[in-house]
């Protein structure tokens, strides 16, 4: 007897024939280049998210504020990533600062620490997206997929000019279809549920907070 | 009417439908008000979120009509499609299980389990699990399934099924909720605090992913060019169910393909925007491999269950093959001006709503849910939101004649079930006076002298005059009022 | 094989012509001739020629619904009898025109029939929408001061294209002054046979119709369907409501020419 597989393709095959429709024209949104910053901080802002403009040499600093203003302990960081390095030299001989921690080792043994004690994880994204005000998240060996997921508190950097007006111009650029990797996540914002009375509520499940860091060419000139 | 009987997974039929009695659980719903409260409101809440997500009409239009093609596009490619998907996703480290029944599918989910010693699953929400009835049957062997998502959580505590597609436990209030809470969760007292009912099920969630053996989740889109399985999700409960556990079991119906990752983009826009009325959903979550060497999180072992129940019949038809289009985004129900005052459980089935109406007799049979097809005012509210413009209405009609007039290809099973002597008859009778010009205007005038003395107790019009007036004759036809003004007959 | 495409039905054409067929419906002749002979001197106020073949009957909608195609071409099959000419065909009723022209060539797309079928639906026009884009009507208001809100068909709206060509006609009439209701996209529950195989919710759904147009504060609903009206007035009358019901075109009529 053919298996369940040769069943069902054997069935699709015997059907009629469908015609194939060409794809009509859709193209996603583009926006002004000056406008792309102002549209990927609204949407993010309007998801709950924070949007804070900092610069690739004094980031370390203002994270340090916002842990501190929301009593962060411990960080998760990606194992010897430069964002690691950069923040160990910041925070440096300063002991009221959050404990930093590397994900070092197999989730396995890890697990418990990252499910219930880590306050706050953080993570590159590999790009951002004006439209939907999303960043994407690559997960690496170096920096895994639970950093962004597990910790109450997530922080993403991006590069502002990383930023891409949508999703369907970023696939194309990058050529995505030819290099997916394991997982590939777009945020857009902190965990959330509207299951009860159409209420929203945060960290239901993933971060309660999400804390998008852009780092700025010229952030005096912005 | 049936009791929550949960079929456990032998009998291939799509939901717990065993005779569906739509008129009579329309009656209990139609006298209870909170729920019809509930469902007015959370409706009247989406419908508006989802205009606001499309304030252009002409964006809207083209929009849809690519999301139309690329479903038509994957539905008219499906077994390569299929086969490509299975030897991308083979490539790379998904192994792929096909099933032509339900009953099937959870013998494989549970053979994968009891292969790895399993005990317990977390899972992620999914429709196709519901068509399963996967929790009940995993039970029944031991392995303790525990919905993740916050509204399938509530429902599982509650012992319902979902009411909706995509909101499960619409028709609870926050007060009920609290109330199972209380109930279920130790430690919990009794709070009508949205925040704190949700801090609630983080915590025993937290303790569940962190324990599990395995994860289940459904799936969105599967690219057959690249092997990906797409989820989205606003919680992350499915990026925990995929990613936490060491075993990762995806099931998905057939019909959930498209071509290539380009198709993407454009059905993100249309699903959370026609579902919830929100711009994206806070995850799409991408998942191509199990962890690779090196990698330190994700699942070793990823597979993915494809599951027919049905499809493949409903394939065969070319004009209910339109129905495979559906990216479960519960827009036709939102809207629907039924659904809305009976809310999903009405349905008595896995897919209430619109969709439900015209998936249900297809999948369960005519001979099940013959009268599904008839709850319908056929006012084309969910046509015309349907992201992917499924004609819902054409082929609810579709399966109204099924049911009288079985087509000659047998296209749905249980053909014929609604033929009944009386209802041919009358129609026979209406034919003969409405293609005999002479015949209807001797019938008409005849009605115009004597038929405001039909008693109102005569069957249809008793349903009728329930709540309206008898319908009044004119004493003089419009065929007799342009006679007498002199409009010509040529 | 009929491969179904419940669409909006693209605008035809919009020249005027001299003569005009008038298909009056079933309900319309049997329950609300007058709203059927007021479409008909508003077309020939305009100075058009109309005319009202005896031989019109039904438009089939009623069997199609129920599945029962075979009995319902056999009717449609009449209709193309009856209307010989080329002529656009008028029909005062959403419900009905849509099943002309959306769902006739559909039941005949399998047919022998099936270009005179195509052909009779490209000619169907919704009454308001003909007025409106033909006919580019224009009313003088002999009426006095009144509030009306409006009731708009599904099939008008989403077979037939319709959107604000009622309303359009209603603003234009200086003592009328529109009110909107915010619920009239939904379906007041009528659905033919909906209406007697599912009671209770088609009930449901009438009494929140009148609901919202009472809210309205309206004192008079004016709709183009007599399917949808014999559904509401039936239920306001049951239920004492003071609204009244009328057809657009008996309402336009009288409001412009006081007989």
């Amino acid at each position: 007897m053919p298996d369940a597989r040769t069943r069902i393709l054997s069935r699709l095959r015997a059907a009629p024939p469908s015609p194939l429709p060409d794809l009509p024209d859709w193209t996603a949104p583009v926006y002004e280049p000056a406008a792309r910053l102002d549209r990927f901080r609204a949407m993010f802002e309007a998801m709950k998210a924070e949007v804070h403009d900092v610069d690739a040499a004094t980031w370390p600093q203002r994270l340090r504020t916002l842990l501190d203003n929301r009593g962060v302990r411990t960080l998760l960081h990606g194992d010897g990533s430069p964002v690691a390095a950069q923040l160990a030299a910041a925070w440096s001989g300063d002991d009221q600062a959050p404990a930093l921690v590397a994900y070092d080792r197999a989730v396995e043994d890890l697990k418990d620490d990252l499910v219930h004690r880590i306050d706050a994880g953080i993570t590159w994204a590999s790009a951002g997206i004006a439209e939907t005000g999303s960043v994407v998240l690559w997960p690496t060996a170096r920096e895994p997929r639970l950093m962004s997921l597990l910790p109450p508190i997530h922080i993403a950097l991006v590069e502002e000019d990383t930023i891409h007006d949508t999703l369907a111009d970023l696939m194309v650029r990058q050529g995505w279809a030819l290099r997916m990797p394991t997982n590939v996540v777009v945020v857009s914002g902190p965990s959330k549920t509207a299951d009860i009375e159409q209420t929203l509520a945060f960290g239901v499940h993933g971060p309660k907070e999400l804390i998008i860091l852009v780092i700025r060419k010229q952030l005096n000139a912005g | 009417m049936s009791a929550e009987s949960k079929a456990s997974g032998g009998d291939g039929h799509m939901g717990h439908v065993t005779v569906t009695n739509f008129a009579g659980r329309a009656h209990v719903a139609l006298n209870d008000k909170p729920l019809r409260a509930n469902f007015r409101r959370a409706m009247d809440g989406l419908m508006t979120k989802r205009a606001a997500q499309f304030p252009d009409a002409a964006d809207l239009a083209r929009l849809r009509a690519r999301g139309a093609a690329i479903k038509e596009r994957a539905l008219a490619r499906l077994p390569e499609l299929l086969e490509q998907l299975e030897t991308r996703c083979t490539a790379n480290g998904i192994k792929v299980h096909w099933a032509e029944t339900t009953g099937d599918a959870n013998r494989i989910v549970l053979d994968i389990f009891r292969s790895h010693g399993v005990r317990t699953v977390v899972k992620g929400k999914s429709m196709v699990s519901e068509e399963m009835h996967l929790n009940a049957f995993l039970g029944e062997h031991g392995i303790e399934a525990v919905e993740s998502d916050l509204g399938e959580y509530i429902i599982q505590l509650a012992g319902e099924m979902p009411s909706h597609i995509v909101m499960p436990c619409i028709h609870k209030n926050k007060g009920q909720i609290g109330q199972l809470f209380s109930e279920h969760i130790e430690g919990q007292r009794y709070t009508e605090d949205v925040d704190e009912l949700t801090a609630a099920a983080r915590r025993v969630m937290r303790a569940k992913f962190a324990e599990a053996d395995a994860g289940i989740s459904g799936v969105n889109f599967a690219v057959a060019e690249t092997g990906t399985l797409v989820l989205i999700e606003n919680e992350g409960n499915g990026r925990m169910s995929t990613t936490l556990p060491p075993l990762h079991v995806a099931v998905m119906g057939i019909e959930k393909l498209v071509e290539t990752l380009d198709d993407i983009p454009p059905l993100l826009a249309l699903l959370p925007r026609s579902a919830t009325g929100q711009p994206i959903t806070t995850y799409v979550n991408m998942i191509t491999s199990p962890r690779k060497p090196g990698e330190k999180d994700g699942p070793q072992e990823v597979h993915l269950v494809l599951l027919d129940n049905g499809r493949t019949r409903v394939y065969a038809d070319l004009e209910l093959r339109e129905t495979l289009r559906c990216i479960r985004c519960g827009a036709c129900m939102n809207h629907c001006p039924v659904y809305a005052r009976v809310g999903g459980h009405t349905y008595d089935a896995v897919y209430p709503g619109p969709i439900g109406k015209i998936l249900t007799p297809q999948i369960a049979g005519l001979d099940v849910a013959e009268d599904l097809p008839h709850a319908s005012s056929l006012c084309n509210a969910c046509v015309e939101v349907c992201p992917v413009k499924i004609p819902i209405a054409d082929i609810l009609v579709r399966l109204r004649r099924e049911a009288v007039r079985p087509s000659a290809s047998q296209a749905v099973k249980g053909g014929g079930h609604g033929w009944t002597l009386s209802e041919a008859s009358a129609w026979a009778g209406w034919k003969i006076l409405n293609a005999h010009p002479a015949l209807y205007r001797m019938g008409t005038g005849v009605l115009a002298t004597l038929g405001n003395l039909i008693p109102s107790s005569l069957p249809p019009l008793k349903a009728w005059t329930g709540v309206r007036a008898k319908p009044k004759f004119a004493r003089k036809t419009l065929h007799q009022l342009a006679r007498d003004k002199g409009f010509d007959d040529a | 094989m009929s491969v179904a495409h419940t669409s909006t039905a693209a605008p035809v054409s919009v020249e005027r012509p001299s003569t005009v067929y008038f298909f009056g419906t079933c309900l319309v002749d049997m329950f609300y001739p007058d709203a059927g002979l007021a479409g008909m001197e508003l077309l020939k106020r305009e100075g058009l020629r109309v005319v009202f073949p005896q031989g019109q009957t039904c438009c089939g909608q009623p069997a199609r619904n129920c599945g029962f195609f075979e009995e319902a071409r056999a009717v449609i099959r009449a209709q193309f009898a009856a209307f010989p000419e080329p002529w656009p065909i008028v029909v005062p009723s959403g419900s009905c025109a849509g099943m002309m022209r959306v769902h006739y060539p559909q039941l005949f797309a399998d047919q022998p029939d099936r270009a005179q079928a195509e052909a009779f639906a490209a000619r169907v026009y919704e009454l308001s929408w003909f007025l409106v884009h033909v006919l580019d009507l224009k009313l003088e208001d002999k009426g006095e001061p009144v509030t009306v809100t409006w009731h708009g068909s599904c099939h008008s709206m989403r077979e037939m294209g319709v959107t604000d060509e009622p309303k359009r006609l209603l603003r234009s009439l200086s003592n009328v002054t529109l009110v909107e209701n915010p619920r009239e996209r939904e379906c007041c529950g009528f659905g033919g046979t909906f209406s007697v195989r599912q009671p209770e919710v088609s009930a449901a759904m009438v009494a929140d119709k009148i609901a919202s147009v009472e809210a309205t504060g309206a004192s008079e609903m004016v709709t183009g369907d007599c399917g949808c009206m014999m559904n509401i007035s039936g239920a306001m009358e049951k239920s004492g409501s003071r609204v009244r019901n009328r057809h657009l075109a008996e309402f336009l009529l009288e409001r412009s020419d006081v007989r």
